[in-house]
């Protein structure tokens, strides 16, 4: 034998072969959509000209791989670049949207009054030097905690209900909840400023934003959590019962505990779906630009109706600061995201 | 032939009694009949196997005796099951201590993958709340006597779900024997097993068998020959429901059956 060590064979997508066909298809699209694009087609705009060259891209692309392998091939290809693409495009919006908000918003939270201050005796004219975010930034935390405390409970509650116990009721039940999940948050908000403001005559407080959250948070919380519970084994559900324990017993000490990580998800999306939300707010907890602790009293502003508010002005440092709250509440979301599934980690005893 | 599960017992056994006796037992799942009058005897600190071709009931006979046929949607059932002479489906008798008495060994090893290997050994106490004197000592036991101890004494802490299937499957039954039941039933506690473990499995159910009734299904002969005393033939025909061929003496059902589809069973001809 010749060769001292085996020679590993490859065996994965990336030889030479694919390579080349990528360049090939690559550099082509490129020539092709800058020559149509600076001569021919009417197409003047980045934009426009990258979904051309991305079609051009795919089109030659599964070309390439058909002439030099088969059709079946190609399809294949083809199918995994537009998947490819279809996910970069995604992240790339994503980072679109949170860089803007960054380089929009950083001058404001570079300063420490912006987190200290309110803007109380700030006008929309004054520098970033002065007022901050403060009051909204303790309003959102407040309202979504109190949302938060009454539809997680419910909704994992109902959420047992729907998967452990079932039966007929629990089809009605389902269906309400889709239709809870269907209703658009302004309804929520104007369902709870009809009853709690116009009807039971309270006035409108951080209290009454929570409640409309909390609807809007209820039926995001149940499904989810109900498809997270329906993942667990029924074997594990088996064994408990075969230990002699009795229903609530399996729910409370193995059906939830397994499904503890996917619980956190459902809770996180339900928080994810209304920390932003500005038109239930908007309607139920009036607005001050004091900074008021209190949600049972009195109007209580919050970082969306915050944004809402300054990004309105046509003066350059209040919609900055209307970035910066922006900037502000995306950091909320991260470092609640991050707590939540630190917590949620599988920790044994 | 000779068979050391057949040979005098090591250690004295208290006098046999019938324990848990199945009485004109039928079975349903919604209309359609699985089991038919099957009226069967698990006799004290004795090893009962259940024998028989795949779809005629032995899973349902098993789940029957401890209660957890109902769990499933639309069964049903017909007869008495005795245990110490009163019938476990008496209205008066809670499931749960029909359970806790009748343990049960699944097929598919099942540990709780949220919990340690020690807290999956003392789930059953766990789970339903209650307490012992001395836990360690419990979970020790447990592990010993169920053959696992050894190779898991340096990592009660991890998660169950880090052992191997067979050491997953003898921590399932270091589990049910935590809770000191009467009976433990085993529904084809080998079958995913490799032959060591296999041998490990069976060394404990021979053990184990001094101070428990067991009750196991198997699709394996020689296991059945090798670790029951008494065994039973389910065979359900074409469209019939399951019953029992034959039963008795595990050696006299192997060498000397009376029904010929016994005799063709045992010896691998069909099924
Ligand atoms: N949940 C169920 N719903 C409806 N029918 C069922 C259910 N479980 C079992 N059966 C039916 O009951 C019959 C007996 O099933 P069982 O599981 O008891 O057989 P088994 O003897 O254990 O077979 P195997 O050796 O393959 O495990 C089968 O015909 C099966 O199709
Ligand atoms: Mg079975």
């Amino acid at each position: 034998m010749t060769a001292p060590t085996a020679r590993r064979r490859r065996t994965d997508r990336w030889n030479a072969d694919t390579v080349s066909q990528l360049v090939a298809a690559g550099v082509g699209a490129v020539s092709l959509t800058w020559v149509l694009s600076a001569r021919v087609l009417p197409i003047g705009r980045v934009a426009e000209a990258a979904l051309f060259g991305m079609v051009t891209f795919v089109v030659l692309y599964g070309v390439c791989v058909a002439s030099s392998d088969s059709w079946f091939a190609a399809r294949d290809r083809v199918a995994a670049a537009l998947f490819t693409i279809a996910g970069l495009l995604l992240f790339a919006a994503l980072v679109a949207v949170v860089s803007f908000t960054a380089v929009r918003g950083y001058q404001a939270v570079l300063h420490i009054n912006f987190w200290t201050e309110t803007t109380a005796t700030t006008g929309p004219a004054d520098p970033l030097t002065k007022g901050g975010v403060l009051a909204a930034l303790v309003g959102t935390l407040e309202q979504v905690g109190i949302a938060a405390l009454v539809s997680v409970p419910l909704g994992l509650a109902t959420a047992v209900y729907l998967n452990e116990v079932g039966g007929r009721l629990a089809r009605t039940v389902r269906t309400v909840i889709d239709a809870m999940s269907a209703v658009p948050g302004i309804v929520a908000g104007l369902f709870v400023f009809a009853v709690a403001v116009l009807t039971l005559g309270y006035s409108r407080s951080g209290l009454a934003a929570a409640i409309a959250l909390a609807i809007e948070m209820l039926p995001v919380v149940t499904r989810t959590g109900e498809v997270v519970l329906r993942l667990v084994p029924e074997p594990l559900r088996e064994a408990a019962y075969a230990l002699g324990s009795t229903q609530w017993q399996t729910v409370r000490k193995v059906v939830l505990p397994t499904a503890r990580t996917g619980l956190v998800t459902a809770v996180l999306l339900g928080v994810a779906r209304v920390i932003g939300e500005t038109a239930p707010v908007l309607l139920t907890s009036g607005f001050t630009a004091e900074l008021n602790a209190d949600p049972a009293h009195g109007p209580q502003v919050s970082l969306p109706l915050f944004i809402f508010t300054e990004v309105r002005f046509p003066l350059d440092h209040a919609i900055s600061r209307a970035f910066g709250a922006a900037l502000v509440l995306l950091t909320v979301v991260i470092v609640l995201f991050t707590a939540a599934r630190l917590l949620g980690r599988k920790k044994l005893s | 032939m000779n068979e050391p599960a057949l040979l005098a017992p090591v250690t004295p056994r208290t006098a046999v009694r019938p324990h848990l006796v199945a009485d004109q037992v039928s079975a349903w799942f919604g209309d359609h009949q699985v089991l038919e009058d099957i009226t069967l005897t698990v006799h004290n600190s004795t090893v009962t196997a259940l024998i028989g071709p795949s779809g005629c009931g032995k899973s349902t006979f098993l789940r029957i005796l401890n209660r957890m046929h109902e769990m499933v949607p639309g069964a049903s059932l017909a007869g008495r099951v005795l245990l110490d002479g009163e019938d476990i489906y008496e209205r008066r008798v809670r499931p749960t201590d029909v359970r806790r008495t009748v343990g049960m060994v699944f097929q598919k090893a099942n540990p709780f993958p949220a919990m340690s290997i020690a807290d999956n050994v003392v789930a059953g106490l766990l789970i339903t709340g209650r307490k012992t004197a001395d836990k360690d000592a419990l979970i020790e036991r447990s592990l010993r006597r169920a053959g696992l101890w050894k190779e898991v004494e340096n990592r009660l802490r991890t998660p169950a779900g880090t052992l191997s299937g067979g050491q997953q499957q003898r921590l399932c039954i270091a589990r049910a024997l935590a809770v000191d039941p009467e009976v433990l039933l085993m529904d084809e506690p080998c079958s995913a097993l490799d032959p060591t473990s296999t041998r490990r499995v069976e060394e404990t159910i021979s053990e184990i068998s001094h101070e428990v009734s067991v009750v196991i299904v198997t699709h394996n002969m020689q296991q059945a020959a090798r670790v029951s005393q008494r065994c039973a033939f389910f065979l359900a025909e074409d469209g019939e429901p399951g019953r029992i061929v034959e039963q008795g003496q595990t050696y006299g059902v192997f060498n000397s059956p009376t029904d010929p589809r016994t005799a063709d069973y045992v010896a691998g001809r069909f099924g």
